[in-house]
Order: C-alpha cells, then sequence, then structure tokens
C-alpha cells in the first residue's frame, strides 16, 4: 500500500522521524579498547559469528568506526544502552 | 591466566598483589560512578504502599534541569558514560536524562562483583560466565579510567618505551599494560 506524495509542504520538525530510513547503531575507534574484547562484545551482544564480529571491529579499527547494527529507533539505543555498559564508545543515528 | 572451565565460567589463580592491585584500582572507579547530583540512595523500604512509587516518580520529573554536563563531567566520567547521540545534544541530553543512572549502577555492579569475588589474601579465582563478564566490564572501566588519565593513544608500547623511567607516570602505565594482559587473557577463556 502507497500514500500519493501530499501537494503542500508540511512543515517539518527536526525531530520528525523520516519513516523509512533505518536508525543505526555506530561504534567508535577507541585507543584503549583491545581488539580480542571487541570482537568478542560484537559476537556476544549481537550474536554475531567469528569471522563478522572480526571484520566490524577492523573496520572500527580502521575506518574510525562502523555501523554494527540497523532497525528501530528504539532498539539501537538499547544497543548503545549495552555497548556503554561494555565500554564501547557508541552512537545512534538515523540513516542519511 | 586464565582458563575456562566446562560450565562456561573461568578460573584463575592470583597472586595476593595481583588481589590487591585490583581490588585498589576498581574502588575510584566505583566513586566516580557515584553521582554527584544523586547521593547514595538509603536502603531501600519494603514497597508495601504505593504511595512510595507515586512519590519516586514524581521526584524523578520534578529534578531541575543538570547543567551542562559536558563542562561538569570528569573526562573519565564523560568516557564510561558518553554521548548516545554525536552532534545532537538535545538527543543526548534526553538519552542520559532516562538511561544514565542505570548505566551508573550497571557499572558499579560490575565493580562490585569484582570486589566481592576477589580472594582477600590471593589465591583461586572460580568464576561463572556471567561472573567473569562483569569482570571483563569491570577491568575494562579501569582501563578507560586509565587511558583516560593517561592520554594512553594506539600506539602505546611507543608510549610506553618513549617514556622517563623516571617519570611518575611510568608505574601507571606498567599498571596499564598489565590490566591489558589481564583483560585480554580473560577474553580468551570466554570466547573459546
Amino acid at each position: 500500500m502507497s500514500v500519493a506524495p501530499a501537494e503542500v509542504d508540511l512543515p517539518r520538525s527536526a525531530d520528525e522521524a523520516v519513516p523509512d530510513k533505518p536508525w543505526l547503531t555506530i561504534v567508535w575507534n577507541d585507543p584503549v579498547n583491545l581488539m580480542s574484547y571487541v570482537t568478542y562484545v560484537f559476537e556476544h551482544v549481537f550474536g554475531y559469528s567469528r569471522p563478522k564480529a572480526e571484520k566490524l571491529m577492523l573496520d572500527v579499527h580502521r575506518k574510525g568506526r562502523a555501523v554494527v547494527a540497523s532497525g528501530t529507533r528504539e532498539a539501537m539505543e538499547r544497543n548503545v544502552e549495552v555497548l556503554h555498559g561494555y565500554g564501547l564508545w557508541a552512537t545512534v543515528r538515523q540513516d542519511e | 591466566m586464565f582458563r575456562s572451565t566446562r560450565d562456561g565460567g573461568v578460573t584463575v589463580r592470583l597472586s595476593g598483589g595481583e588481589a590487591t592491585l585490583l581490588r585498589t584500582l576498581v574502588v575510584p572507579v566505583m566513586e566516580l560512578l557515584n553521582d554527584p547530583e544523586r547521593p547514595s540512595p538509603p536502603p531501600p523500604e519494603p514497597a508495601d504502599s504505593t504511595d512510595d512509587v507515586f512519590a519516586e516518580l514524581e521526584k524523578q520529573f520534578s529534578q531541575p534541569d543538570e547543567p551542562d554536563p559536558e563542562l561538569s563531567m570528569d573526562p573519565v566520567v564523560a568516557r564510561l558514560l558518553p554521548d548516545a547521540y554525536r552532534d545532537d545534544p538535545e538527543k543526548a541530553g534526553e538519552f542520559r536524562k532516562y538511561t544514565e543512572s542505570s548505566l551508573r549502577e550497571a557499572k558499579k555492579y560490575f565493580a562490585q562483583t569484582l570486589l566481592e569475588t576477589l580472594p582477600p589474601q590471593g589465591g583461586k579465582v572460580r568464576l561463572t560466565g556471567d561472573q567473569a563478564r562483569d569482570w571483563l566490564r569491570a577491568l575494562n572501566d579501569i582501563r578507560l579510567m586509565f587511558g583516560v588519565r593517561l592520554e594512553v593513544t594506539e600506539d602505546f608500547e611507543d608510549q610506553l618505551s618513549a617514556l622517563d623511567p623516571k617519570d611518575p607516570r611510568a608505574a601507571a602505565f606498567e599498571v596499564y599494560g598489565w590490566l591489558g594482559a589481564v583483560q585480554e587473557s580473560l577474553v580468551r577463556a570466554l570466547a573459546r
């Protein structure tokens, strides 16, 4: 089912969610967290396989950050809370 | 160092010195996690009256706005309790309002597990999987505290070797390195 585009420009507050864009959990590189530890956290928290967890860890390490999960804003905020519990530097944002 | 057990836990043998060191280091983390805005709550009273629940809610909602956390937060605390939204102070503040105190409590709980399971004189420690993950997080918080205070970079080894042995931070760098080895060993035992 689809909806025809509105004819008028509705005012949009900055807070208004764009419904079709998922939210992302991002983990940022950090000089303290051990590579093995970050890999373990991705495996344990997200249930990722070792190769997937290692790939994400290396992305964080080499590129400075990586998207580690996507979904609803609530789910991503829950992820971030858990990751902060593990001391990872994690943030939420909506996909662009 | 750490060895995995068949039931998903780990064991480790610590010297008296190592146990004392860990105990000494986890205490300042716990102190930093105490919320200056909310002094440690009194022991909970039996919740036989719903009035208490509403009183508690009212207290939470009527709390005055906190001062700008960026300005008042110790850098270690800022690293232990980071913003969940980058470049969006409003969303970050909102998230913090609802989650920060439970994150503080969770981290204190992990630290408490470490304290309670450390043998006073050293010796063999036996941890369940859950306790081991509490240790992992408590060790990580201690390392984060050191990392911030010592301004550790990714080239920690270079920093260490470039350090004048007479530098007052030399011992702290050594301890930081040791904590990394302890944590690495625990991760390996758990990830098996």
